[in-house]
């Protein structure tokens, strides 16, 4: 008995310290995410010939690297409580900027940081509005995206392509990683901005702002934070992400089109939560974000590879599992409370 | 009236560390402090006493910076000051710990011990360094948890600590608690009281709010009683009777009300001497974690019962349970000899059992509704959305509440929101009345409405009972109870302390039960269990 | 007289109305025969303002359910798609029936497609009453999986009907006045009923503006949002069928996009706000035509059509700003300072500020 009991209870304690990781609201349902991902990983692989690779997922982060800064941006501005519905139509607004005034012949450069001045600016007016005139998020950042979507059709109402070399170059450059392993520049922007966003979430006070901003404004301003500032400043964030990724995208298809992007707001709402940011604010990691952005590609790969399944399936999923991860993050927080 | 001359002036004690005199603060309507006068020795555990309007938070506020005063002056340490937010007042080093812990779950101990001024390492907050730093303080307070870990994973009594915590770090000269015990259980308080007495000896000032009476006796030298918006006096602790303290916070209004008292009073005294009325509702051992200890109750038919206590004493939080708005973890309610269960106020509105709520703006009207919704209100909740009580009704309804109420209203058309605070109560009444329940719950029917006003409601409430209503009475003024009540329940610390006929009390008697928590035996004396 | 100008000002519906009236006189301007309506050889009535008032149909339809939703302080993000799967429903029926052009097949069509959206309404109600998810995140879900339902049942394809009966519902006439202004006349009429002569819109409003007062006066929140969510869907499903019988075809992915920023903007545009509470369907109505007239006057004045998102943008932002509690403040200030400057000339008198 005694000889059976130290190490059952020393398991009982290992077995108490995963369930407390795992129903904790903040690392629970990432780590659900980084299951899910495995297991969905793991299952095309069993399913489907030379799906089990590095390649699968690089490719992932090729098509993918701009709704990573998408969702980069977005993270900030759930984990802060609000909302940003203009992302979609921002990402359009940069593409379509980017295509116009390379058409006219502006320095490729020039164009880019303007972009990024312009999308930043527009999310600092958005910030202004919910913070100072206490607009709902949802309704401000609407605001802006019929403003981003309308100004789009006003610059062009067709698809401009890009001949601009800069950007051909951003386009068909490979970084080759190994053998049949290849990222592109713009991965590797997007990974940069991960990081970046990863180190400013949890080592500025900026970052602990932004979750104390998302866990009870009030008592953040009662513990002396600078939630006003913050609270502008996510929506900043926000809009340079929706800028940079604009740009990123405007590599990847060589064009801008005003109707890019509808509907992307959701795809990037939707990585955050699936990636373990609680909607309603103040949990959260930006990492688990690029892990739902993967898991949002992995759904889209498999739907591809399965070639009997229709694509529609895909926002069928999509919607299931934000269900799903919605349930379960009401779950743990009522839990907790 | 016993003597209630301040205590002099403690000769050897150094000079105040806080000192503030003749501080008025007027907000629309009411004068919420009417020249202070509030002092604070370094080294002491200063308690702040009085009922609800009595003037505290508002007095609280105005030391830490969140209210600017209209008058008077505050010195700290001996210099003036005039703070014009709470960050000002923390860095002069007035900390404050309020009742709902402001802190922030969602991060960790060690972040809401040390966020605003965090250690900081390449650019970037050194967390091993913030985690070493808060274990330091936490140790301090004996209170061994992991500073990685979430705030909102440990109990209340846990975060009121990192709270103090927090307070501390900032290198608190006065450091204001404000009922820091009201979600503590005994060896939780015993736990805050150690830290306390520490951080006394460090010479801190304290200041404690409590509605716990054995706990102010136990921990503070010094007692500032607040009465509406006015200093009472200041007084040694050790000097002070308790029966004392408690009728210089409830204090003896001179009632314009005695012609209605006495007349009341005659009558009900021939209520009782007849026989007992049949129990309408019966509580046995009922309670709920954190708001009230198990309590037996019962109230007859067409019985006034009067709950007596200080606020806090779990008075509302007993009147809750009967009303259905909170659940009880244990006990039985029965209802003329029938068990039921009350999960919602809903059901209690069923057996005819009505609360209505002593927050009369956040709980009771609906302010953007008219004056005849929010009375057809309940009655159309009952019947359900799609049987409307006919228009006509309707206005019938609210003419003859407005009239027999005495509501002041331009017509049943107007918005609640625009009528007066005693008119909204009326409404409020007109709301229950309209179900003609068979229990009615009132907490703090009067508290802030005026004179005429409580008279008429004092009247309703005597006429109700005549006709074969129950009613279960809160307020804070015992004269209002004494008046009313058939038989008076006495709360204290969450416990019922006594059940007394209202036979020959005296404000006094109350004052000495509320005080004490004991009962003469001849008081309770026919006292049925 | 001053003081009716006054109380005509403060009406929640003036500022509304201003508007509405500004934009048909720009268009009146630009076209001097913007108002005249005439009667071609069907007997059909034709004109910009019948354009409007059908066009503008389908939003109002929503904007009616949305107003409700709204009140019980709550938000409906799936109604686009629910018009995208009550159209494709509906097509995908009558395009497998032997009859398409029979009466019966477009009734059983249309009763089907209004019992699915029933059943998705529901569910978004047991999302936000059973299971206390915010409205917004709990409608979010549907507004992303509805379009992949919408595609499941056309399978992917744009379905175009042939079907005189369905044609009918989206530009057929009666009495010379186009269907579709008429379901909306009749849905906005019969709501009104229903609420204001039920108590409906008495408890709803009840429990927008207090809900724990509300709870304590026995009314019960649960059954009243399962009642707007269902309400809000089939609605948003007639809606669809009427843009879908409109352009003939169930096209999953367009069919009501950005309808319920429309009919959000319609909502709050009345003065309904979004903090729930009171609510108005006459400020709705007028909220619908301001928007739809809005598309209208971008047309008639020249500017590219496609412009109108920056309008919207604009006429959101000055709606924001106006309903908010800043502004209130800062009017609130400018009006004491000018009151105590008014008096000042009279030292020794009260200045009485409101």
């Amino acid at each position: 008995m005694t000889t059976m009991s130290v190490p059952a209870s020393r398991l009982g304690r290992a077995w108490a310290r995963t369930v407390d990781v795992f129903t904790s609201p903040k690392s629970g349902p990432v780590l659900v995410t980084a299951v899910l991902f495995l297991l969905m990983f793991t299952a095309g692989g069993v399913r489907y010939r030379g799906f089990f690779s590095a390649a699968t997922i690089l490719n992932l982060l090729v098509s993918y690297s701009y709704l990573i800064v998408l969702a980069v941006g977005m993270s900030f501005v759930i984990i802060s409580g609000g909302i940003d519905l203009s992302v979609g139509a921002v990402l359009a607004l940069s593409t379509i900027i980017a295509a116009k005034l390379l058409q006219l012949g502006w320095n490729p450069i020039l164009v880019m940081v303007l972009i990024l001045v312009a999308t930043s600016t527009l999310g600092l007016l958005v910030g202004l509005m919910i913070h100072v005139f206490e607009v709902q998020p949802f309704i401000a950042t609407l605001a802006a995206m019929f403003l981003a979507r309308g100004l789009c059709y006003i610059i062009a109402k067709e698809s401009i392509s890009i001949t601009d070399p800069v950007f051909a170059w951003m386009a068909k450059t490979r970084i080759v990683l190994g053998y049949r392993m290849s990222v592109t520049p713009s991965v590797i922007i997007a990974l940069v901005v991960l990081a970046i966003a990863v180190w400013v979430l949890q080592y500025t006070r900026f970052g602990r702002t932004t979750y104390a901003i998302g866990g009870g404004e009030q008592s953040g301003m009662l513990m002396g934070l600078p939630t006003s500032r913050t609270k502008v400043l996510v929506y900043v964030v926000s809009g340079f992400c929706s800028g940079l990724a604009g740009i990123l995208y405007s590599f990847y298809t060589l064009s801008g089109y005003a109707l890019t992007g509808v509907g992307t707001e959701l795809d990037a709402i939707a990585a955050v939560v699936i990636g373990g940011t609680l909607l309603t604010g103040g949990y959260g990691f930006v990492l688990g974000s690029a892990l739902g952005v993967l898991v949002l590609g992995l759904i889209q790969t498999i739907i591809t590879f399965e070639g009997t399944l229709s694509s529609w399936w895909t926002k069928i999923f999509i919607g299931a599992l934000l269900l799903v991860f919605i349930i379960l993050q009401k779950v743990l927080t009522s839990r907790r409370t | 009236m016993p003597d209630l001359t301040p205590a002099p002036d403690a000769g050897a004690s150094p000079a105040p560390v806080v000192d503030m005199t003749g501080i008025s603060i007027s907000f629309p309507g009411v004068k919420a402090l009417d020249g202070v006068d509030f002092r604070m020795f370094p080294g002491e555990v200063h308690s702040l006493m009085g009922e609800n309007g009595a003037g505290k938070s508002t007095l609280i506020k105005a030391l830490t910076g969140v209210y600017s005063v209209d008058s008077g002056v505050i010195r700290l340490a001996g210099k003036q000051v005039t703070f014009s937010g709470p960050a000002q007042a923390q860095a002069a080093g007035i900390s404050t710990v309020y009742q709902e812990v402001n802190l922030l779950g969602n991060l960790t101990v060690a972040e809401n011990v040390m966020l605003g001024r965090e250690p900081r390492r390449l650019g970037g907050i050194d967390w091993r360094a913030m985690r070493r730093r808060s274990a330091e303080i936490l140790q301090g307070l004996h209170l061994d948890i992991d500073p990685g870990s979430l705030l909102n994973s440990h109990s209340l009594a846990i975060q009121q600590l990192v709270a103090i915590a927090r307070a501390i770090d900032v290198q608190a000269k006065v450091l204001i608690l404000d009922e820091p015990t009201s979600s503590l259980d005994g060896e939780e308080v015993a736990e805050l009281f150690r830290v306390i007495r520490s951080l006394k000896d460090r010479g801190v000032a304290i200041l404690f709010v409590s509605h716990f009476l054995d706990q102010v006796y136990e921990i503070s030298d010094r007692l500032t009683v607040l009465r509406n918006g006015q200093l009472v006096g200041e007084y040694l602790t050790h000097e002070l009777l308790r029966i004392d303290l408690v009728q210089a916070m409830i204090g003896k209004e001179l009632s314009a009300l005695e012609d209605l008292g006495s007349r009341i009073h005659s009558a009900e005294k021939e209520a009782t001497s007849a026989a007992r009325p049949a129990t309408f509702l019966a509580a046995k051992a009922i309670s709920r974690k954190g708001a009230i200890a198990p309590v037996d109750l019962t109230i007859g038919a067409g019985e006034v019962v009067g709950l007596a206590g200080l606020l806090g004493s779990g008075r509302t939080e007993l009147a809750r349970l009967i009303g259905g708005v909170d659940h009880t973890d244990s006990g039985q309610l029965k209802v003329n000899g029938v068990p039921i269960r009350l999960r919602t106020p809903r059901q209690a509105i069923k057996h005819q059992i009505a609360y209505s709520s002593e927050n009369r703006r956040a709980e009771g009207i609906v302010d953007e509704l008219s004056v005849r919704d929010n009375i057809v209100l309940a009655l159309q909740a009952d019947r359900g959305w799609f049987r409307p009580i006919p228009r006509k009704r309707q206005d019938e309804l609210a003419a003859s509440y407005i009239e027999a109420l005495n509501i002041k209203t331009p017509n049943a058309d107007a918005l609640v929101r625009n009528l007066s605070g005693g008119n909204q109560q009326k409404v409020l009444l007109a709301r229950w009345l309209a179900i003609a329940p068979r229990l009615l719950i009132l907490d703090e029917p009067t508290r802030g409405i005026d004179v005429g006003a409580k008279a008429e409601i004092q009247k309703l409430v005597y006429s109700l009972a005549e006709n074969g209503m129950s009613v279960l009475f809160i307020s804070a003024e015992l004269e209002e109870v004494l008046r009313l009540a058939n038989r008076i329940v006495v709360l204290r610390d969450r416990r019922k302390v006594a059940d007394l006929p209202n036979d020959g009390l005296s404000v006094d008697d109350l004052l000495a039960v509320i005080a004490e928590g004991s009962v003469d035996p001849e008081l309770e004396s026919g006292v049925a269990s | 007289m001053k003081n009716a100008v006054g109380r005509a000002v403060a009406h929640r519906l003036f500022w509304p109305l201003v508007m509405l009236v500004v934009l048909l006189a720009i268009n009146v301007v630009a076209v001097p025969g913007f108002l005249s309506i005439t009667v071609n050889n069907e007997g059909h009535l034709f004109g910009s303002v019948i354009d409007i008032l059908r066009n503008g149909a389908p939003t109002l339809m929503i904007a009616v359910g949305m107003t409700l939703v709204i009140a019980t302080r709550g938000i409906d993000l799936s109604v686009g798609s629910l018009c995208a799967i009550a159209g494709a429903m509906a097509c995908s029926i009558i395009l497998g029936s032997p009859t398409p052009n029979a009466v019966g097949t477009v009734t059983v069509a249309v009763l089907v497609a209004l019992a699915l959206a029933l059943v998705l309404g529901l569910w978004n109600g047991f999302l936000v009453s059973v299971l206390g998810i915010q409205p917004i995140i709990a409608t979010l879900i549907l507004m992303t999986a509805g379009r992949g339902i919408a595609m499941l049942i056309t399978e992917g394809q744009i379905l175009t009907v042939q079907s005189d009966p369905f044609k009918f519902l989206g530009s057929g006439f009666i009495v010379g006045i186009p269907v579709a202004t008429i379901v909306a006349a009749v849905i906005l009429a019969l709501v009104a009923l229903l609420t204001r002569r039920t108590a409906l819109g008495l408890l709803i409003e009840s429990v927008g503006i207090n809900p724990e007062a509300s709870r304590q006066a026995g009314v019960r929140a649960r059954g009243l949002l399962f009642t707007v969510y269902a309400l809000s869907a089939v609605l948003a499903a007639i809606a669809g069928l009427i843009l879908t019988s409109n352009q003939t075809a169930a096209d999953a992915n367009n069919t009501g996009l950005f309808i319920e920023l429309d009919a959000i903007l319609a909502v709050v545009i009345g003065g309904t706000s979004l903090n729930g509470g009171r609510y108005s369907l006459t400020g709705t109505l007028v909220g619908a035509l301001v928007i739809q007239t809005l598309v209208t006057t971008v047309y008639t004045v020249g500017i590219p059509p496609i412009a109108t998102m920056v309008f919207k943008a604009a006429v959101v932002t000055a709606v924001c700003l106006l309903q908010s509690p800043t502004t209130a403040a800062a009017l609130a200030r400018w009006r004491t300072r000018s009151a105590s400057r008014a008096a000042s000339p009279r030292p020794g008198e009260a200045v009485v500020s409101r």
